[in-house]
């Protein structure tokens, strides 16, 4: 991917000292922690945030009519704000907190799903999806008759788009939902051209940005998407907080996910009416530090520029590949580095990812080893398992060394 | 081989899991049963012969695909249920097959280690109706009649 005239470039290394958890031996060793796909780490900025807003600022949010609540309002509803600017909504009140980007699919899976689909009706998936993209979209279909269909695979771990004819004639398509970017792979999807093709069967499209939002600039309004989901903890913020980006046409329309306390506009002993958006899709107290901490990370990352964050990637990502392809009897997935986002799937021929999981965590180096919650792709890839290793702002050349030098020490235990 | 690799990787579970003994199929076999390890994907066959007297174990094979602490332990424990009773395996410590594989294993791995025996002790209770081990996670597909 071609990184924009002027970007400056990120100091990785710098960048580190920010982390704290980078201040510890793990094994005695230095801590090569590959594996910010799963999750990331945090900086202090973004924990002091959090600390901050628990020491001076907290209060139930809304209606309190004092100080702390009035602080604590601000500081959540400036947390909001930040996060529709991230995506370039065009309207904060279409920012609905939720825990994490698997909530906020099943949010417009149970919330739309239910009172849309049935029986004719097509839902499209694709077989790149995490289980957080699939699962709920498999059994809303389930539970209303309608159909679900897959976008395949070709050999490079990229979208077959030839097969979207074929999922047409299957029926009424009403929502096609595809990752940004995979989790597993790194592939990165041909998003607008599935919302295209999405919209001119007249279904929604749903992304799940939970694999892009940490590492590219993103644009609802530039991508067409109708919902967008992601979550804090693979960006720098907390676990435990997430966003859901609709459009407030489809959000309106929707019946309440989870009801109970705030999200109401009156409750009487015959009839609740829902309050305005994005409060109806709010129930229960907001998870205010953790939106407060999720603030504070897009701060973060918007101070280094998502450009760099995303050119910093691409440069790992190849030289990743590059390494891994020296040795004898790695098999690398996925598309090429240009085509890919800061993941590296592999394996270690004859040596099941656990063992090589564990051997590297011993040399200090933490990998994911399992079907990343995409079993469906592993089916495809005809694996039970592949070992990931994934990058991220404070990644520097020498932890991908320390992998391949870990690597060296698998195969001779396995010798 | 680098010492600190010895204590999880020693001699004894390299050798079950290159040569694992009873690794196969048993076709009409007495009680049987499939496991997943719903974390990583892994998964285990198990297959039990009964002898004459329908009640001891005369062997116990397996096939699957998985980690080599999964499949050593499972190696192992098809050498140590032979000969036992169907009761016996079915009531059979964890503590027991944890002593013979004889390494520090991480909760993770304690389960890759514990497959193939849930696995075993289902099978047995679909077979003989003996009681199921606690904590049936993965073995979503089990039809308990």
């Amino acid at each position: 991917m071609a990184v924009p005239a002027g970007t400056k470039a990120l100091d990785a290394r710098a960048l580190r000292a920010d982390f704290p958890i980078f201040e510890q031996l793990i094994h005695d060793k230095p801590l090569a922690f590959l594996d910010s796909a799963a999750s990331s780490q945090k900086p202090r900025q973004m924990l002091e945030a959090m600390t901050d807003f628990y020491s001076t600022s907290y209060a139930n949010v809304h209606r309190g009519v004092y100080v702390l609540a009035e602080r604590a309002t601000a500081a959540l509803e400036g947390a909001r704000e930040k996060v529709r600017a991230l995506v370039n909504a065009p309207d904060v009140r279409e920012i609905i907190f939720v825990r994490n980007a698997t909530e906020a699919i099943n949010l417009v899976a149970y919330s739309w799903g239910l009172t849309n689909l049935g029986p004719g009706d097509v839902v499209v998936v694709s077989e790149l999806e995490h289980h957080s993209n699939f699962v709920p979209w498999q059994y809303i279909a389930g539970r209303t008759g309608a159909r679900l269909a897959m976008i395949p695979l070709t050999e490079e771990g990229e979208l077959d788009l030839s097969s979207l004819d074929e999922i047409a004639a299957l029926g009424n398509v009403k929502v096609v939902a595809t990752n940004h970017v995979s989790n597993s792979l790194g592939t990165i999807n041909p998003v607008e051209k599935l919302v295209a093709w999405a919209h001119d069967h007249g279904a929604i499209f749903v992304c799940d940005a939970a694999q892009s939002a940490p590492h590219v600039p993103l644009d609802v309004q530039a991508l067409g998407v109708d919902f967008l989901a992601i979550s804090a903890h693979k960006m720098c913020g907390p676990s435990g907080v997430g966003a859901l980006w609709g459009r407030s046409e489809l959000l309106l329309a929707m019946e309440p996910f989870l009801t109970g306390g705030h999200m109401i506009n009156s409750v009487r002993l015959d009839k609740t009416t829902w309050g305005e958006l994005p409060h109806k899709f709010e129930a229960g107290t907001a998870p205010m530090a953790e939106a407060v901490g999720f603030g504070a990370a897009i701060d973060y990352l918007n101070a280094i520029g998502f450009d760099a964050i995303e050119a910093h990637e691409h440069e790992l990502a190849a030289y990743a590949l590059g390494r891994l392809g020296e040795l004898d009897g790695i098999t690398l997935y996925g598309p090429p580095a240009d085509r890919r986002a800061g993941i590296v799937s592999f394996n270690v021929d004859g040596i099941h990812p656990h063992d090589v999981a564990q051997i590297l965590d011993m040399q200090g180096v933490a990998i994911r080893a399992g079907h990343h919650c995409c079993q469906p792709l592993m089916q495809k890839l005809g694996v039970a398992a592949t070992n990931r290793a994934s990058f991220y702002l404070y990644t520097v050349q020498e932890e991908i060394d320390q992998l391949v030098d870990g690597l060296h020490a698998v195969k001779k235990v396995f010798a | 081989m680098t010492g600190e690799f010895d204590q999880m990787y020693r001699e004894v579970i390299l050798d079950h899991y290159k040569n694992p003994r009873g690794h196969g199929v048993i076709e009409g076999a007495d009680a049987e049963a499939e496991g997943q390890n719903p974390l990583c994907g892994d998964e285990v066959s198990i297959y039990v012969a009964f002898g004459d007297d329908g009640e001891t174990i005369d062997e116990v094979k397996f096939s699957g695909r998985g980690c080599a602490i999964s499949q050593a332990a499972t190696s192992m424990l098809t050498e140590m249920v032979a000969g036992r009773t169907a009761t016996e395996v079915a009531t059979l410590d964890k503590d027991e097959l944890l002593e013979e594989i004889g390494i520090p294993l991480t909760p993770v791995r304690l389960k890759c280690a514990m497959l193939g025996l849930t696995t075993l002790k289902v099978a047995l209770h679909k077979a003989k109706g003996t009681p199921l081990p606690q904590g049936l996670a993965g073995f979503d597909e089990l039809e308990l009649t």
